[in-house]
């Protein structure tokens, strides 16, 4: 009896499935119906980190403080940062969020690794802001200059980049010696490695808030030598939004992805064109109660939002997946090999893995609406204090 | 000198406590004056031994570096304390770090009643059936050899596969299992070794009174594993705080002393001393916890005859 109700259900939840997947493919085959509005548009969603609040995400922070999220129709919009206790693309996976930020080279590493099914539907950093930081006069100035040095590394998949980029020279650990680094920068100052990794925006920033103990002033671009991954055969896409490709078939889903995608470019247009309120924005959203984010000071934080912009604004199109920047990070991903003689990936990803018809759309959207979202940034002068204070 | 016989053996009692009170200070301060004697007479960049010239990281450090990055003066750690968290106008860092203090304080709390509880039930049972004893006891052992590190994701991850079936499973239960491990320990063990204390001839006593299992329990085994029972509580409330603060740590749970921890530390060369905020912040959590344990021997002072020093 009970088996038999059990088998009575599996049948009708089969039937309901595909009934479902049904309806989810006329949806897709019959355009016209779906932006006429043939279902419920989602109002409530959720974006997922890959780290605690700061300026490097300032553009979705705008957009929730600006009302942005609101404009396009969404009553609530989540924020959810991750202390690297959540991995964005396996939280995206699950379906505890809506899309997620992650490097691209961590999310095709993730494709393959899990089988999961991923789409790149913007290209926010357009630029690469990985950089190796060396002392001044030790003649580290290149990639091929790492030869029988000591060279610190986060792990994590931040590490990608840099043995793509030896790859590229010939190198790799056993003619280089990869050390784990911390997040802070101690080791370069102890001198414990020859170069440090550091990101533009951030841990670079770290070593200018420091003092150099003989001048009793703070260090400078000066004391430093700083090769620029993007600059290399390594260089790598990182900060992209994800969304889940199977969902992607579901109209509801689609239009979230582009009226989030709108919303999203005109926060970051806010932060390119205002960068001091912007970082203040994320700023305030990291030091609210109970965010726990403890971000290092204003001064940093403006320090980064002018980075980042540079990194976003290369004079193209906000967000569109430059098919030249998309194969070279692939090709690096299927060239690095680790401390453990490991690939990151050994095929091609699937064409799922990026797609411009979001973007795309979304910046349609915008220019009808007089919104130009292409151009490049103005850096502005950002003097750092001790601390970031 | 009061003429007053009866306030002598207060007065007593009161300088004994500011006795321990100043003997508490002189060691703070102690360990505040090596520290900067060290500092002043150690050499900024330590002692490396076996490095090899123009190879950076090369040798063995073997004496700490003694530069301000490395050992900040005591006096700066003190004063980052009364500085904003992260500048601005954000609270002062010894705000930020009583509020991540208590929230752990919780946990491991929440954990160390679960330990306890957990322990207690185990220690009785081993006591009750000796062929539990011999069943259980070497795998109570064993547990403890598992490391921390690796056993806590594992329970975040069953966390929040319970949490994501529909019941509520939030991060700080996580946590408090994570300490609860390792505060059971010595509460079973403590446990047993109490209710086994009492001698062969007070057990028989009871037994020639008919008294059956129960008021044996109660009357004589719970009485008599005062003495052990105390010192392992003790033992399981640090421990507890050790848990709270690992597992933190390892799931990666903000809000708390020890993710504080780890966030100050990547700010560490710009901001030497803000680290030491959390890490003060955990010292003072470590003594409230063993001090409030210690509260609970104040009722039972006529059990704890002869207790073990843990």
């Amino acid at each position: 009896m009970r088996l038999r109700t059990r088998r009575g259900l599996a049948l009708a939840s089969a039937a309901t499935v595909t009934a479902l997947a049904l309806a989810a493919c006329s949806g897709t085959s019959d355009d016209g119906d779906a932006d006429s509005g043939d279902f419920e548009p989602l109002t409530s969603i959720k974006l997922q980190l890959q780290w605690l609040p700061q300026a490097q995400f300032a553009g979705y922070y705008v957009a929730l403080d600006q009302g942005y999220f609101e404009e396009e129709g969404f009553d609530s919009v989540e924020i959810v940062p991750s202390g690297g206790d959540i991995v964005p693309q396996d939280a995206l996976v699950a379906g505890d969020v809506d899309f997620a930020i992650a490097w691209v080279p961590k999310v095709l590493g993730s494709i393959e690794a899990s089988g999961v099914e991923l789409t790149d539907i913007a290209q926010v950093f357009q630029a690469s802001g990985t950089t190796q930081v060396s002392w001044a006069g030790d003649g580290i100035t290149s990639v091929a200059d790492f030869e029988g040095k000591r060279i610190g590394s986060w792990g994590f998949g931040n590490e990608w980049e840099i043995f793509a980029a030896m790859a590229a020279e010939g190198l790799d650990s056993t003619s280089v010696s990869i050390t784990n680094q911390d997040f802070s920068m101690n080791a370069l100052l102890d001198r414990d490695v020859d170069a440090a990794q550091a990101m533009t925006y951030n841990e670079l920033a770290q070593v200018l808030e420091t003092v150099n103990p003989d001048t009793g002033e703070l260090y400078t671009m000066d004391d430093l030598d700083v090769i620029y991954y993007e600059d290399t055969e390594g260089a790598m896409l990182q900060d992209a939004i994800w969304a889940d490709t199977e969902r992607l078939d579901d109209p509801a889903y689609a239009d979230a992805a582009v009226r989030f995608l709108k919303a999203t470019v005109k926060g970051w247009l806010y932060a390119r064109d205002n960068p001091e309120e912007a970082a203040d924005i994320v700023y305030t959203a990291a030091t609210a109660p109970g965010v726990d984010a403890f971000p290092v000071g204003p001064t940093h934080q403006l320090w980064q939002m002018n980075e980042v912009n540079k990194l976003i604004w290369t004079g193209g199109d906000f967000g569109v997946i430059d098919e030249a920047a998309w194969q070279k990070t692939v090709a690096g991903a299927l060239a690095a090999i680790n401390q453990q003689g490991l690939h990151l990936i050994e095929s091609d990803p699937p064409a799922s893995a990026y797609s411009n018809d979001y973007i795309q759309q979304a910046l349609d959207a915008l220019a009808e609406d007089g919104v130009d979202a292409s151009g490049t940034y103005t850096p502005i002068e950002v003097t750092l204090t001790e601390g970031g204070q | 000198m009061s003429s007053d016989p009866g306030s002598l053996p207060r007065r007593r009692t009161r300088g004994r406590g500011w006795a321990a009170v100043g003997w508490g200070v002189a060691g703070v301060l102690l360990v505040a004056i090596l520290w900067e004697v060290y500092k002043f007479l150690g050499p900024s960049e330590g002692v490396v031994i076996g490095a090899v010239e123009g190879e950076a990281g090369s040798g063995v450090l073997i004496l700490p570096r003694t530069h301000d990055r490395a050992m900040p003066h005591v006096w700066s750690m003190l004063i980052r304390l009364g500085e904003p968290t992260s500048g601005g106008a954000t609270p002062p860092l010894v705000v930020s770090v009583a509020q991540a203090a208590v929230m752990t304080l919780g946990m491991a709390a929440l954990g160390w009643l679960i330990g306890v509880a957990v322990g207690m039930l185990l220690g009785l049972a081993m006591q009750r059936w000796k062929l539990v004893e011999w069943g259980l006891l070497p795998w109570i052992v064993v547990s403890q050899i598992v490391p921390l590190i690796a056993f806590a994701p594992v329970v975040n991850v069953i966390g929040n596969q319970i949490d994501r079936s529909g019941i509520p499973w939030p991060q700080w239960l996580s946590v408090a299992v994570i300490a609860s491990y390792l505060a059971f320990f010595p509460v079973a063990v403590g446990a047993l070794r109490g209710l086994e204390a009492p001698d062969r001839i007070h057990v028989d006593l009871m037994r020639s009174y008919a008294a059956g299992y129960w008021s044996t329990l109660v009357r004589l085994r719970l009485p008599a594993s005062v003495p052990h029972l105390l010192p392992a509580l003790r033992l399981a409330a640090a421990n507890a705080v050790l848990g709270a603060v690992v597992a933190e740590v390892s799931i990666g749970m903000r809000g708390g002393i020890g993710r504080m921890l780890i966030q100050f530390a990547g700010q560490a060369s710009s901001d030497p001393a803000a680290p030491w905020g959390p890490m003060f912040g955990s010292i003072a959590l470590g003594l409230i916890a063993a001090g409030s344990v210690a509260l609970i021997g104040f009722g039972l002072t006529k059990y704890r005859r002869g207790e073990a020093a843990a």
